[in-house]
């Protein structure tokens, strides 16, 4: 009987593992704030006021919640796939830039045509730039950790070149593209908040990737497969397609985060516009246990995070390299104490799938 | 004879599931101590315990009257325990005596001292009778050599209690044999050896006492002389046994697999085998039993047949269709039902319930789905109908095929294979690992099937399951089929012969008694 209770009490402090990193993330933060020679509560009280404190706190936790999550959709989309994409951030650009470039080329279009068109161009980027990964994983079976990483490169310079060149503003100062046409742009929806489309658009994608994943036949192969592979192809399911198509999936959703920062924020293209969106989407899909519900909620979760450390560097005079210190901090504690178990089983289901058959 | 080791208690919880029930057992010096028990019954469990993998919750082990901490395999080597494992723990390239020496100093440091460990392995493989070369490549050993080898590895270390893991699953009759004289000279010698086993021939021809285990919980040690196998039998499963399959007697009808010449490669690893030009045909109201040690190209010949590797050469045809341009998914649509050899790695995707499962291989066909969207309504019906006829246990629809049972993963892979009526069926070790009761299930199943009029392409390495369901017996060697024999007729000492690779003209002529 003891052992029982004491063991359902293990498990409930477990379960609630993420509350403690955070907890405990804040703790070091302080510490660290107060090393910074500020006092840790106000800087926390200046924290929670910029996320939420007000109209425009709240709006640039949206605006930042935005890309963060379609960049943790698009994880999650891969990880129910058995695919792990770490190539956000590149994808994100090479669709912003195929998405830019028509803007720019087809500037003359009225907005219900332009605006869907270079979403739909933003989408195709960066998923060609994820299904490559994908195929080299699923046909040569190369690690898609490292092909995606190393993507990343070869994808926000090749954009940096085009802003350096054919794409360079007409002044030829800045690496970055003229301004958009206003047909591209993503309306405001709540002016109040400068709150845009892209979240409703970010909202419908979580929708659409569950209605995906679990109603769906599609889904269905893709889940087989992320789960086992071999057992899939013993029934006959299309491993190869399946993981190309996630993949691609993936990396679309990558390329909307990179579209709603450019069309809905920035207004143009510029080289290295992205923040770490796409990075920051793993830390999302991981917290939000790579469910499209969770996944929402980490990503106003970190969207507060980033606004709040904006508003302690203003308002406190917090040093910039100690507000990403803390940030970094928070991130890595919340995402291992979170994802270290998933991942682990995620490695381990791979390397089982590598030996299989040798029994 | 004196006590060498007395566990006390022993109780070992996972997750909240006892595997082990304070379990007692004492071991003297010089005998041969069976531990019997259905799968799951906790015997590997104990033994890993034992050989310092787990750790009890409770009770204690007392080596030579001494209580002892063994907190890692190390320290049970250290203080003479061995243990030879189900599959074995030798790396396949390296030679033998690299194998043994493993993990142990060498007086030459920092070489190597190949030369006088060989030596050494060389006079205790002669004391004991286990003819092991030093200096062969483990991977060009037969299993039972392999298995000799992990022996001397633990003489090597020392050993005076030796654990033997099912040590019989993967030898043919004659090598069974040949291990039993070993484990006598162990004993001679003064060694004790800890058999564990599910089969009760074994247990009546070679221990001296046996404890037997149910449900993680000791049912009694009884010395093997004064007990019978219907004695053993009741006390493993705990009820009688009425297990007789009635196998009526039917003519084939027509061909319905027909497999000629078929070749295919491997994947380049190393000791691995390819199918070497085949021929097989079976035919409807027909089991083609196929006999052979693990590793002899079943795995490829099945793999083959369902449309999982493409042959290099040869011909497959299932009802006069061709199939060599078929992905699985085409056979599949043949209407072949399928049992993988590994339920887990191959049957099922863990992690999807089981109404998940069971529309693995056709959720794409109306109504399980209409326009790309699964139909959820029409497939809980579907899981309803076939939980309830394949008694699927527990029947939730929802429950991940993970949290299941092993019998009850397999009566869920019959459920999806069978229930359509299949043609053929291509079954490899529909058995494994699975309790009477589960075993038995599946054969009636199988029969019913064959009696409908299905071909079954059965391949096992369990010989008794080879004979009971057979009506003819092909054995494989070496990607080879060297004989195929009526079931009625053939001889076991025959079959096994076969098994090892002798081939038929090679073979005595035995003398027939009328």
């Amino acid at each position: 009987m003891r052992r029982n209770w004491s063991e359902r009490a293990l498990s409930v402090v477990l379960a609630l593992a993420p509350v403690w990193a955070v907890l405990g993330a804040l703790l070091l933060g302080a510490f660290l704030i107060a090393v910074a020679g500020i006092n840790p509560v106000d800087a926390y009280a200046a924290l929670l006021e910029g996320a939420f404190g007000s109209l425009s706190g709240l709006g640039l936790t949206l605006q930042k919640t935005v890309p963060l999550l379609f960049a943790g959709l698009g994880v999650a989309f891969a990880f129910r796939c058995g695919l792990f994409n770490i190539g956000g951030e590149g994808q994100l650009h090479m669709g912003a830039l195929l998405g830019g470039w028509l803007a720019l080329t087809f500037a003359g279009l009225p907005a219900p045509v332009l605006l869907p068109a270079v979403l739909i161009a933003s989408f195709i980027g960066g998923g060609i730039w994820g299904a490559i990964p994908g195929l080299l994983r699923a046909k040569w079976n190369m690690s898609e950790i490292i092909t995606t990483i190393l993507m990343n490169y070869i994808g926000f310079w090749f954009v940096s070149f085009t802003l350096h060149g054919p794409l360079q503003e007409s002044r030829g100062y800045y690496p970055q593209s003229e301004i958009l046409p206003g047909a591209s742009w993503l309306p405001i929806i709540w002016p109040a908040a400068r709150v845009h489309l892209g979240l409703v658009l970010a909202l419908l994608a979580a929708a659409g990737v569950y209605v995906v994943l679990w109603r769906t036949t599609i889904g269905y192969q893709i889940r087989a497969v992320g789960s086992n592979r071999r057992a899939a192809e013993y029934s006959g399911i299309p491993a190869v397609r399946s993981m190309v198509l996630a993949m691609f999936v993936s990396g679309g959703l990558m390329g909307l985060a990179g579209a709603a920062e450019i069309l809905g924020v920035q207004h143009r293209l510029s080289d290295f516009f992205s923040p770490g969106y796409g990075f920051d989407g793993i830390a999302v899909a991981l917290l939000g246990y790579t469910h499209p519900v969770g996944v929402a909620l980490a990503a106003v979760f970190f969207g507060g995070l980033r606004a709040g450390f904006n508003a302690i560097q203003r308002t406190e005079g917090l040093p910039l390299a100690m507000a990403q210190v803390v940030q970094g901090l928070t991130l890595i504690l919340v995402v291992s104490s979170v994802a270290l178990p998933r991942l682990r089983a995620l490695l381990r289901r791979k390397e089982a799938a590598s030996a299989g058959g040798v029994d | 004879m004196g006590t060498l080791l007395q566990l006390e208690n022993i109780t070992k919880v996972f997750d909240g599931l006892v595997a082990n029930d304070r379990i007692s057992l004492d071991v003297r010096e010089g005998e041969i101590h069976a531990l019997l028990g259905e799968n799951g019954a906790g015997k590997t469990t104990l033994m890993n315990i034992l050989y310092g993998l787990y750790h009890p919750d409770g009770g204690r082990i007392r080596l030579r009257g001494e209580t002892v901490r063994l907190s890692s395999p190390k320290d049970a080597i250290m203080k003479g325990i061995g243990m030879v494992h189900q599959h074995f723990m030798l790396i396949p390239p390296l030679t033998v005596t690299e194998n043994i020496i493993l993990g142990l100093g060498s007086l030459r440091r920092p070489l190597l001292d190949l030369d006088s460990a060989a030596e050494k392995i060389s006079s205790l493989s002669a004391g004991y009778g286990l003819d092991v070369d030093p200096r062969a490549e483990v991977c060009n050993l037969s299993v039972g050599a392999q298995q000799r080898v992990e022996i001397v590895k633990a003489l090597y270390r020392g050993a005076d209690l030796f654990i033997l893991d099912e040590p019989t699953s993967v030898l043919t009759p004659q090598e069974v044999d040949g291990l039993f004289n070993v484990l006598r000279r162990l004993v001679d010698e003064g060694h004790s050896v800890i058999f564990i086993t599910h089969k009760l021939d074994e247990v009546m021809d070679i221990s001296d006492r046996v404890t037997v285990l149910r449900d993680g919980r000791l049912v009694a040690t009884v010395n093997t002389a004064e007990t019978s196998k219907q004695e053993l039998a009741r006390m493993m499963v705990g009820r009688e046994i009425v297990f007789r399959v009635d196998k009526e007697a039917l003519t084939p009808g027509e061909t319905v697999l027909e497999v000629s010449g078929l070749q295919v490669d491997m994947e380049d690893e190393r000791c691995s085998v390819a199918l070497q030009g085949m021929s097989l045909s079976v035919r409807r109201h027909e089991v083609l039993g196929i006999a052979g040690v693990g590793g002899n190209g079943q795995t490829e010949l099945a793999g083959a047949v369902v449309g999982l590797f493409a042959p290099v050469a040869g011909k497959i045809t299932i009802l006069g269709h061709d199939t060599a341009e078929r992905s699985t998914k085409g056979v599949i649509k043949l209407n072949v039902g399928r049992i993988p050899e590994d339920r887990q790695a191959q049957g099922l995707v863990p992690d999807f319930t089981i109404s998940e499962n069971l529309i693995a291989t056709r959720y794409t066909e109306p109504p399980l789905s209409r326009r790309s969207f699964l139909n959820f309504p029409f497939i809980a019906e579907l899981a309803k109908g076939l939980i309830g006829e394949y008694d699927i246990r527990p029947p939730q629809p929802a429950l991940l095929a993970k949290q299941m049972s092993g019998g009850n993963q397999q009566k869920l892979i019959l459920a999806r294979e069978l229930h359509r009526e299949p043609d053929l069926i291509v079954a490899v070790q529909p058995t494994r690992g699975l309790d009477v009761g589960a075993t038995e299930y599946i054969y009636k199943e199988l029969l019913n099937h064959r009696a409908r009029g299905a071909a079954i392409l059965l391949i096992s390495t369990e010989l008794e399951e080879i004979f009971t369901l057979s009506d003819r017996i092909a054995v494989m060697f070496r990607g080879e089929i060297l004989g195929i024999r009526d079931a009625e007729s053939a001889d076991l000492e025959e079959i096994g012969l076969l098994m090892a690779g002798v081939r038929p003209e090679q073979q005595p002529l035995r003398e027939m008694t009328p």
